[in-house]
């Protein structure tokens, strides 16, 4: 795909499209990392089993693995963080740039309130300091996709800082069993995107697309209070689970909308931390975990085959699954940082300190946003444990699989049936067939409504679980039918006769003299066989409670 | 008739005297004949004239759009012109055409201005003679005057030189702008001040050349030298005639945020006739070895001027003015380093040929495109900024900015109302002798009445105090606290009131041109035009 660059050509008074020619044949990545691989859309991990963390070699000393993580996440919003240009997902390329965003002199930014009020709404559900004065600071360096020559970064002075993100972890062999834990977030600023380069090496060139220049990006940096690439994928996913609740990112990795950088380091416990390594390129939360795990694999081997870890940047080749250094980030950056000239301090208010008689869309007030916050993931989980008695990890899928919470509530809100037979049918079986068919909640065959009709059913005693199981089929296949239709169709229904099921009962005693005798000396499984026989009988219509009671009766 | 103020002709056309298209043509005549000063790199002929005819419409329906409406202006390089070809005096920018108007350039054009033409500067602004751009240096139009060239004879009869041997600069960076309105092609110009680059050209070329407050005029299209010290500046001929300008000007723009919210009163120009009431302060920093007799004698005559006239004068301190020059080469050179990044040759401007790499484009590309002086600029700029010197260089220039501002608040919180200084150490001095120092030196120091200003973001105004015994105009400057901006012009008003500064003699000027012009085919066929 061409991504021609914006260029003012002479007099012509037109915007045309110009190649960059040539470039650099290596590939790079700017420090706000542009590389995007396509990936399907992301799943839950917190549930999948993912790498473990390291184990120490046979002999070996113990380490210890120190991980940190930057996180960027762009902003939702309609337009840039300092130009009025739209912000969208795969627009044309250049089709979405400003005089700003492709750095015509003389232009200058101007702050959009709607990404500070998103800053504030992600510092204050991450328990942050909501700092009342901020800075903004220009980061030079030259590439490509950076029109200015530098970013807009709040460096010296960020908007957020000092706060904390609390994640559950699955412990014991079982992986049954959670555990809190938290992580530190340092700071949270507010920056600029950068453009996207595209490098044909064949050709030599690069094409640049400005659409996502200026876009405002979060970046949330967490202090290294973590140990394995599991951890990291865990505090990563319900990082994005918040930023969606807020509403503040779409958060969607594959999109780059959520990127990741990790510093990971290696010491003997006791010892002081070891030189870290910073690998970029993580664009899915798997290959998150994977990359981690492997680079504390591979600075463990290094040390302990005596060699020395050296203070670099590194990508993770998803395709070799380890971690290579980025040729182009050898040497030290030195980002000439110095404050933006253009854009006074960011200045925010609370109830408290808000200015007598201000328009109230001239000032942006911490706690009144503060009032308006969602309710966050831990909130929902601990609501669902506690209104419908789910297991914790049962409330952790629900809100790790992209709109199965909404999905299992608007079942809810449909049927009669036990909260727990809901979770049952929504997380065991309607998941289970997604997953196999590999497809997402919304694009599921079978309606929230559909299930609820099917879950009455069973919940009234009109059918027994193992015809549930049967309608689901038919329900799956997708052929515009309700549950009811389904089972009176096929004859699904329970047989409520008790006079004819009483006949067949004692019609299968009388063919299984010795069951019967066995079952009067008291060996358990001999009532069980005659139950199966019966409900066969019945071609699977009969509830096996019922036959059990009418076998007890007639033995007695 | 383009002798006149600004005011003076805003009146001539709303009585019909003349005409807009008349003035355009005028001017646009004049501007044919004083050529060879270079006060302009673009002439915006057809814009002009259509601008004129727009104008006269409105004359004639008895609609016009104000004082501007009709008038012609000139505007500097550095401000960005939709349509108009904007180069900053830079190969970098050379056949760039911004899509956008800089807001002051809206504003103008919005009250029926008439836009001459862009004109000459130092690279960037960056310089103080406008001898240092791409398109070559201004020549200052008091070289060519009647009250000039007697002096030169008088004084040294024997010598017999040609005309064009020893023209004057312009002073700088807005030279082009002073050169234009002193030689009667426009009767206001912009300028951009962030050490004195309005009113250093001002007292040159015996204008009015005023800064107004940090804050009080968008800088939004103002291709930036120094963000945090760049301000819109104004040239005109009389002290009202800025006021008037400022007054469309002035007020917050959306899309500059460091403009101030505050709603901008209009700039009506009080006569002060008792200055009885007013305190002027005379800073003794200012007074420096390096100060010419005339100027110094001039000065003042000035602050007894004021005492005879009741005012309070009174020697006031501001301390850290010796400071001023080097911590502005810090802040100057660091955002200089910065804002010059943008110019890599992808977006727009010069691109060299050379395409290796990205990297080898990019060096090849500025060593082209930006000069020795600017070159210079950026590489020191990004010795400041380094993690390594930040500290050292950058925080404490911050520092010590701070204290300098703090130095005329403490002036105006004792009572002073203006302090008065002189804007430059002499009159202007000949091409051949400014070129024997390098730009920086220069810079440093013809800056160092007028750059503390700038870093204190409060206004100031040079306006001309009377001639030098060599016939050249010499200015004399107004500081006043920050938006004390009205203030600040009521007094400069008085003081020009007390003056009676003498026009150029343009008969002179456009008789006594050098020998070049007179062939100049361009100047016939435009004049078949009119």
């Amino acid at each position: 795909m061409a991504a021609p660059i914006l260029r003012w050509v002479g007099p012509g008074k037109r915007w045309a499209l110009a190649w960059v020619d040539s470039s650099s044949s290596h590939r790079r990545v700017s420090p706000n990392g542009s590389a995007s691989h396509r990936m399907r859309e992301q799943r839950s991990v917190a549930q999948q089993s993912l790498h473990t963390a390291p184990k120490p070699r046979k002999g070996g000393h113990k380490w210890a693995a120190v991980v940190g993580l930057e996180v960027h996440a762009q902003i939702s919003s309609n337009s840039k963080l300092f130009s009025g240009s739209q912000v969208s997902f795969a627009a044309p390329p250049n089709s979405l740039v400003s005089f700003f965003d492709a750095s015509l002199p003389g232009t200058l930014p101007v702050l959009n309130r709607r990404c500070v009020e998103a800053a504030v709404m992600t510092g204050l559900a991450l328990n942050c300091h909501i700092n009342k004065k901020s800075l903004f600071d220009r980061k030079h360096y030259f590439y490509a996709d950076l029109p200015a020559g530098y970013q807009i970064t709040q460096q010296r002075l960020p908007i957020a800082v000092r706060g904390s993100l609390t994640y559950g972890v699955f412990v014991g062999n079982k992986r049954s069993h959670m555990a809190t834990k938290t992580v530190r977030i340092k700071q949270i600023q507010l920056e600029q995107d950068s453009g996207k380069s595209l490098h044909d090496d064949l050709r030599s060139q690069t094409l640049i697309d400005l659409n996502r220049a200026g876009v405002g990006l979060l970046e949330m940096v967490l202090e290294p209070d973590l140990s394995c690439g599991e951890e990291a994928a865990t505090v990563v996913r319900e990082l994005q689970l918040i930023l969606q609740a807020l509403g503040t990112s779409k958060a969607n990795m594959a999109e780059g909308q959520l990127r990741v950088d990790a510093n990971i380091s290696v010491h003997q416990p006791g010892e002081p931390l070891g030189i870290r390594t910073e690998v970029k390129n993580l664009n899915s939360i798997r290959f998150l975990a994977r990359a981690i795990d492997h680079e504390i694999q591979r600075q463990i081997s290094e040390l302990e085959s005596g060699g020395v870890i050296l203070n670099e940047t590194r990508s993770f080749d998803h395709r070799l699954g380890c971690t290579v250094p980025m040729r182009d980030k050898e040497g030290k950056q030195d980002y000439r940082f110095m404050p933006e000239p253009n854009l006074p301090p960011l200045v925010l208010y609370d109830t408290a300190s808000l200015p007598v008689g201000v328009e109230p869309q001239q000032v942006i007030n911490i706690d009144q946003i503060r009032d308006t916050l969602p309710e966050l993931p831990r909130v929902t989980r601990e609501r669902l444990v506690r209104e419908y008695g789910m297991l914790p990890e049962h409330s952790f899928t629900l809100l790790n699989e992209v709109g199965l919470l909404q999905f299992f509530q608007s079942v809810m809100k449909e049927t009669r049936a036990e909260p727990k037979k809901v979770t049952s049918w929504v997380l065991n079986v309607l998941l289970g067939y997604l997953k196999q068919h590999n497809l997402a909640v919304n694009e599921s065959p079978i309606t929230p409504s559909a299930l609820a009709g099917l879950l009455d059913l069973l919940d009234s005693k009109a059918i027994s679980s193992s015809a549930a199981k049967e309608v689901f089929e038919e329900l799956w296949k997708g052929k515009a039918k309700t549950a009811a239709q389904i089972v009176s169709e096929k004859q699904l229904e329970l047989m409520q006769d008790q006079e004819a099921l009483e006949h067949l009962c004692q019609a299968t005693m009388e063919g299984h003299p010795q069951v019967v005798t066995d079952m009067k000396t008291g060996n358990p499984k001999a009532i069980n066989k005659l139950i199966g026989l019966v409900r066969k009988a019945t071609l699977n219509r009969a509830d096996p409670a019922v036959i059990k009671n009418i076998l007890e009766r007639l033995s007695a | 008739m383009l002798g006149r103020t600004l005011r003076e002709v805003s009146v001539a056309l709303k009585q019909g005297q003349i005409t807009p298209t008349e003035l355009c043509r005028k001017c646009l005549s004049v501007i044919q004949k004083t050529k060879f000063l270079n006060a302009y790199i673009t002439v915006s002929y057809e814009v002009a004239l259509k601008q004129a005819e727009e104008s006269e419409k409105r004359y004639k329906k008895g609609q016009s759009l104000g004082e501007l409406d009709g008038i012609p202006v000139a505007v500097k390089d550095n401000f960005s012109t939709a349509g108009i070809e904007t180069t900053c005096a830079s190969n970098m920018l050379k056949g760039y055409i911004p899509p956008f108007n800089a807001t002051v350039v809206q504003k103008l054009l919005d009250q029926g201005a008439v836009l001459m033409g862009k004109t000459n500067l130092d690279e960037f602004a960056m310089g103080s003679g406008s001898t240092d751009g791409a398109f070559g240096p201004v020549k200052n139009p008091w070289s060519y005057s009647k009250q000039y060239r007697e002096q030169r004879r008088l004084r040294s009869p024997g010598e017999r030189r040609g005309a064009d041997e020893d023209w004057l600069i312009a002073g700088g960076s807005s030279g082009g702008s002073a050169a234009a309105v002193a030689a009667a092609t426009c009767f206001a110009a912009l300028g951009s001040d962030t050490g004195g680059s309005t009113r250093n050209p001002a007292a040159h070329c015996g204008l009015v050349g005023f800064k107004p407050s940090y804050g009080l005029v968008s800088r939004y299209g103002l291709i930036p030298l120094v963000n945090s010290m760049d301000v819109p500046g104004i040239l005109t001929r009389c002290v009202d005639d800025a006021a008037t300008v400022l007054g469309v000007l002035a007020g917050h723009d959306p899309k500059d945020s460091t403009t101030v919210q505050d709603p901008v009163k209009p700039f009506v120009l009080p006569s002060l006739t008792d200055v009885s009431k007013l305190c002027v302060g005379i800073p003794k920093e200012y007074l420096v070895p390096e100060l010419s007799s005339e100027v110094r004698s001039l000065w003042s005559k000035a602050a007894g001027l004021f005492e005879s006239a009741g005012a309070k004068v009174i020697d006031v301190s501001l301390p850290h003015t010796s400071y001023s020059i080097v911590c502005y080469h810090v802040l100057c050179t660091s955002e200089v380093a910065s804002n010059m990044a943008r110019f890599d040759g992808l977006e727009y401007g010069h691109r060299c040929d050379i395409n290796e790499s990205t990297e080898a484009m990019y060096a090849a590309t500025r060593r082209e495109g930006f000069n020795d002086v600017v070159r210079g600029r950026i590489l020191s700029g990004n010795f400041f900024l380094l993690k390594e010197n930040y500290e050292n260089y950058f925080i404490k220039a911050q520092k010590v900015r701070r204290l300098i501002a703090n130095d005329f608040v403490n002036v105006f919180n004792s009572g002073v109302d203006v302090v008065l200084t002189p804007t430059t150490l002499s009159e202007a001095v000949p091409f051949l002798e400014f070129i024997k120092e390098d730009n920086r030196t220069r810079s440093a120091q013809d800056d160092i009445f007028t750059q503390a200003a700038n870093m204190a973001g409060v206004p100031a105004v040079s306006v001309p105090a009377g001639l030098s015994p060599q016939g050249l105009p010499i200015g004399l400057q107004f500081i006043a606290p920050a938006f004390g901006d009205q203030k600040l012009l009521t007094v400069a008003k008085w003081f020009e009131k007390q003056i009676q500064f003498p026009v150029t003699q343009l008969q002179e000027l456009t008789e006594d041109c050098p020998s070049g012009f007179e062939n100049d085919n361009s100047a016939s066929v435009f004049l078949k035009q009119c």
